[in-house]
């Protein structure tokens, strides 16, 4: 398994990322004007504030030589993890349904949430994010829930922001793009948290194995 | 290429008379720039002229309060600033200490205060770039921010306000560039009310091959302007409003305040660090107070050089700036770099890549002068030793108060019921949870985090690199040392150590901000020389060096000064970060001790302030008996012995009881009365505060055990239940635990429903 993690100016996260990834397989860092992804084969877009996010979070990066390419492996079935900021960049570039708004209390909120992922099982992953509030049109919210495409949501009382239906990740049609706000990458070594991020990362490694 | 002029160094000519183009100031403008005539006379005399329109700006910045510490200089000798572990102390942009495996530990904590005063959220800001900057200059990455705060009492719109605003700017700056908030304090104070108090502190690590000074060297060499472009913005930060005392018409003076660009920092910090990590600078420096006169001026003295600066090739955000304007701007982002001629290249190709902006704007010289070109012609020209150690220091004239000087409105009556009393206390804004604010920073990333925010005493990061982890903490209560300018301060540093022993660290430095009134009236010079004793004699004693700090003087509003406020920052350092010790208490049936020489007493306490009894005078905290009771605590966390540990502070012995048990989410049952044969009555058992107070909860023999070598263990009970049961004689407190968790959880909703 080799994963790529993308590197915008204004990245915060990447570093975590890389060292999760580490975990289950090999993984480099990718330039943010690379366009060629050579040997990647998972990409992960990390959190941050891509090229400072000060237009509207994602905006700028889903236009970087390196989304190109990123579009490019999803479309080819190659999977793509999109970690709060990475996951506003997927549904800015239309890798994803939806979009995410500011936090429904209007402040940036850092907290160990409890999530519930799509077999019911649950995780306990830290958020940290001041524009997480998914949403989408009803419709889009009937339709991807019918299509199994909510991956994670927040356990009963535990939205931290005002989500629509307690939407955390969703995934795309074809199921590998997966984009959600909590970071696993901070919940993968029981001294700085909790160990169930690990899980999102194996999945990911299991379905090229 | 070199500018203009740079070369003309070397024959070592008497500088030119500046061209007749700049005529002279008016005398009465050195006034309005903030300069004494006898400080004016003085520069005169230094440059045998009168100096133009840019020298003078120049003189006037550097030789403020904020540039010079004209008015503490000479009392910061008596700080002990030397230890083996040391590997930068002050003087340089950040203090350091080795931690091992070729690593050392860069810190420093620095004050926005009067920026925050007039604009919160970008003075805030703009003060946690500022601290950041100076950290990574040394060739460090920030792994952390803590942040000390003081506001006005929360029933008052404008402490809210700023509160609101000082939150949002510190989570904007530190969110944003991805340097984790581990931790901090936040105290609510009416001496605040009009000069609130915003301290951050960054920590950062570096490999000790990597780390450069700031001191300029090797004539010939360039110098680079890296980062973001020169505006207007920040003029006359340091001198007009760090330097002076706040009052009417202050908003007048929000375009002193700089805007600050984390995005724009976030790519100078790694651009900065990859450019250390290849060896291309020879020094670097940060842009703060007094912008390129300062840091010019800083790292030529620091190498006994001469530095020459062509205003015509600093990027500018505005065509039309006059080059005083552009000499003391305190516009953001910005850094200066000494590189070799033959490096210039590699180094701006690499600033490109990193999409930050870099020009070529002087050259290292040996004429021991600082000179501003506009091109071929000379505006400014200075000898660098009178502009930067040039100021004359004062001597103060302190002389202590008679009795208490603050106000003290009564919240509480003397005869509420002990319950009531705790509560109120746990509910009291400078006591109660401050989850509120941390939650809205990201404490996280980096993946260093072994203890979040109240988690433990101290903050924790891993420090897998040199293969072990630090501990980090930030104190200081300036009503204790308004009270007594040298016992509370004492008492600051040793709640840090206090702190720091609850994570099972040693303490490896300290760095400082003294925060205080006008240092030329009697009572803030007195306040300052007492807290300066206390600083200076608590390290001493506790073999703890202050590798840095910062001053910050002037902290006033019409009705008076601020409560002197020494904030302290202590970094110690621990094997096993996944072994400090948790605040809360572990579980049911562990037995709970007091461990240390805690000799309660309300003066200055939480207590006092509701009840409206503040007084001058606290007790003298028995510094030797504290430092032993933290080594015991020490052990006894890296050993395992404790199950939870925390230390005594506001709110007293019953609050620590209630933090721990809401941290563990467990009640106990305690009986004080061994600690009221201490002397004590029930009430100072209950709510009494002092130094060298730890709760610790563990195995009933194992605690005992930990008692001998002048460290004293008072067996009180034990963990469990669902309510807080202490018995203080006829004082006795029972309270379910979900009412003492409301309370203490109380300032969410004081702060969102006003």
């Amino acid at each position: 398994m080799r994963w790529g993690v993308l590197q915008f100016p204004g990245s915060c996260d990447e570093r975590d990322a890389l060292h999760a990834c580490g975990l289950s397989g090999e993984a480099r860092l990718v330039w943010h004007e690379e366009r060629d992804l050579s040997g990647v084969e998972a990409v992960v877009v990390p959190g941050g504030f891509s090229y400072g996010d000060y237009l509207r979070a994602g905006a700028i990066a889903r236009f970087s030589p390196a989304m190109e390419a990123v579009a490019e492996l999803a479309a080819g079935g190659g999977p793509v993890l999109g970690i709060c900021n990475g996951f506003q960049v997927l549904c800015e570039a239309g890798l994803l349904p939806g979009a995410l708004l500011l936090n429904q209390e209007l402040r940036f909120v850092c907290r160990q949430v409890e999530l519930v992922d799509d077999a019911g099982e649950r995780l306990s992953i830290p958020v940290k994010h001041g524009e997480g509030r998914y949403w989408a049109p009803q419709p889009m919210l009937d339709e991807i829930e019918a299509k199994g495409q909510v991956a994670f949501r927040y356990a009963p009382g535990q939205n931290p922001n005002g989500s629509a239906r307690d939407i955390a990740g969703v995934v795309n049609e074809a199921g590998n793009v997966l984009g959600l706000m909590p970071h696993p990458e901070h919940a993968v070594d029981p001294l700085t948290g909790s160990t169930d991020g690990l899980r999102v990362f194996e999945s990911i490694a299991r379905s090229l194995a | 290429m070199t500018p203009a002029g740079a070369d003309a160094g070397v024959d070592g000519d008497p500088s030119p008379a500046p061209s007749p183009s700049t005529e002279a100031e008016q005398p009465a403008d050195h006034v309005v720039l903030g300069l004494t005539d006898a400080e004016y006379e003085l520069i005169c005399e230094q440059l045998g002229r009168q100096p133009n329109r840019v020298e003078l700006a120049m003189f006037s910045l550097l030789w403020s309060e904020h540039c010079a510490y004209k008015h503490s200089r000479k009392l910061l000798r008596r700080l002990p600033t030397e230890g083996e572990r040391v590997v930068m102390g002050p003087g340089e942009n950040a203090g350091a200490v080795d931690v091992g495996g070729g690593y050392a530990v860069a810190f420093k904590v620095e004050s926005h205060n009067h920026p925050s005063a007039v604009e919160p959220f970008e003075g805030a800001a703009t003060g946690v770039g500022g601290i950041l900057r100076d950290v990574f200059a040394l060739g460090a990455r920030p792994i952390a921010i803590l942040d000390s705060l003081r506001f006005g009492e929360l029933d008052s719109v404008r402490s809210r306000h700023l509160l609101d605003g000082a939150v949002r700017g510190i989570g904007h700056y530190g969110n944003s560039i991805g340097v984790p908030t581990v931790g901090g304090e936040v105290y609510f104070e009416a001496p605040y009310e009009h000069n609130c108090l915003v301290n951050a502190m960054c920590v950062g690590l570096a490999r000790r091959k990597d780390m450069v000074r700031a001191a300029a060297a090797g004539v010939g060499n360039a110098v680079v302007l890296m980062g973001a472009s020169t505006g207007r913005d920040g003029i006359g930060g340091a001198s007009v409003l760090a330097s002076a005392e706040l009052g009417e018409g202050d908003e007048a003076k929000r375009p002193t305040v700089q805007i600050g660009d984390p995005f724009e920092e976030s790519k100078l910090l790694e651009c900065c660090l990859e450019l250390l990590e290849r060896g291309l600078l020879v020094s670097l420096q940060d842009l703060g107070a007094a912008g390129l006169t300062s840091s010019a001026g800083e790292m030529a003295s620091a190498g006994r050089v001469g530095i020459d600066i062509d205003v015509r090739r600093v990027p500018l955000r505005e065509t039309d700036m006059e080059p005083f304007e552009i000499m003391v701007s305190e516009s953001q982002e910005r850094m200066l770099a000494v590189v070799e001629p033959g490096r210039v290249a590699e180094v701006l190709a690499t600033c490109e890549r990193w999409q930050t902006g870099a020009a070529e704007i002087g050259a290292v010289t040996d004429r021991g002068r600082l000179r501003v070109l506009r091109g071929a012609e000379t505006v400014g020209d200075v000898p660098v030793e009178a502009l930067v150690d040039g100021c004359p220091l004062y001597d103060l004239s302190p002389a202590a108060p008679e009795g208490w000087i603050y106000g003290n409105r009564a919240t509480l009556a003397v005869g509420a019921s002990p319950e009531e009393t705790l509560l109120a206390l746990l509910a009291s804004p400078s006591v109660a949870s401050k989850r509120w604010a941390f939650e809205q920073y990201d404490s996280i990333v980096g993946s260093r985090t072994a203890r979040r925010p109240e988690s433990a005493d101290a903050a924790v990061l891993a420090i897998p690199e040199a293969g072990g982890a630090i501990a980090v903490s930030i104190d200081g209560n300036g009503r204790r040392v308004a009270c007594d300018p040298y016992a509370g301060t004492v008492e600051a540093v040793l709640e840090c150590a206090q702190n720091l022993a609850c994570a099972g660290a040693e303490p490896l430095g300290v760095t400082n901000c003294l925060n205080f009134g006008n240092p030329e009236k009697p009572t803030p010079a007195w306040q300052l020389e007492g807290a300066v004793d206390g600083l200076a004699d608590a390290c001493e004693a506790l073999g703890v060096p202050v590798v840095g700090g910062n001053v910050s003087l002037y902290n006033e509003g019409p009705e008076g000064p601020i409560y002197p406020t020494p904030v302290v920052g202590m970094v110690g350092e621990l094997a096993d970060p996944g072994g400090a010790a948790p605040s809360g208490f572990a579980g049911e049936g562990e037995a709970i001790a007091l461990l240390g020489p805690f000799a309660p007493s309300l003066s200055g306490s939480e207590l006092a302030k509701l009840r409206g009894e503040l007084d001058t005078g606290l007790p003298r905290p028995e510094v030797a008996a504290v430092a032993a009771a933290c080594g015991a605590v020490r052990e006894a966390v890296r050993t395992g012995v404790l199950a939870s540990a925390h230390d005594v502070s506001d709110g007293g012995l019953a609050c620590a009881l209630a933090e721990a048990a809401i941290g563990g989410g467990v009640g106990c049952r305690v009986d004080l009365q061994p600690l009221r044969d201490r002397g004590c009555s029930p009430v100072e058992t209950l709510f009494g505060e002092g130094s060298g107070g730890f709760v610790v909860s563990g195995e009933r023999e194992a605690l005992e055990s930990l008692a001998g070598d002048g460290v004293a263990v008072l067996m009180l009970g034990e963990v469990g239940g669902e309510a807080l049961k202490i018995v203080a004689g006829e004082g006795s407190v029972e309270v379910p635990l979900a009412e003492v968790e409301r309370a203490w959880r109380s300032l969410h909703a004081l702060v969102e429903s006003a």
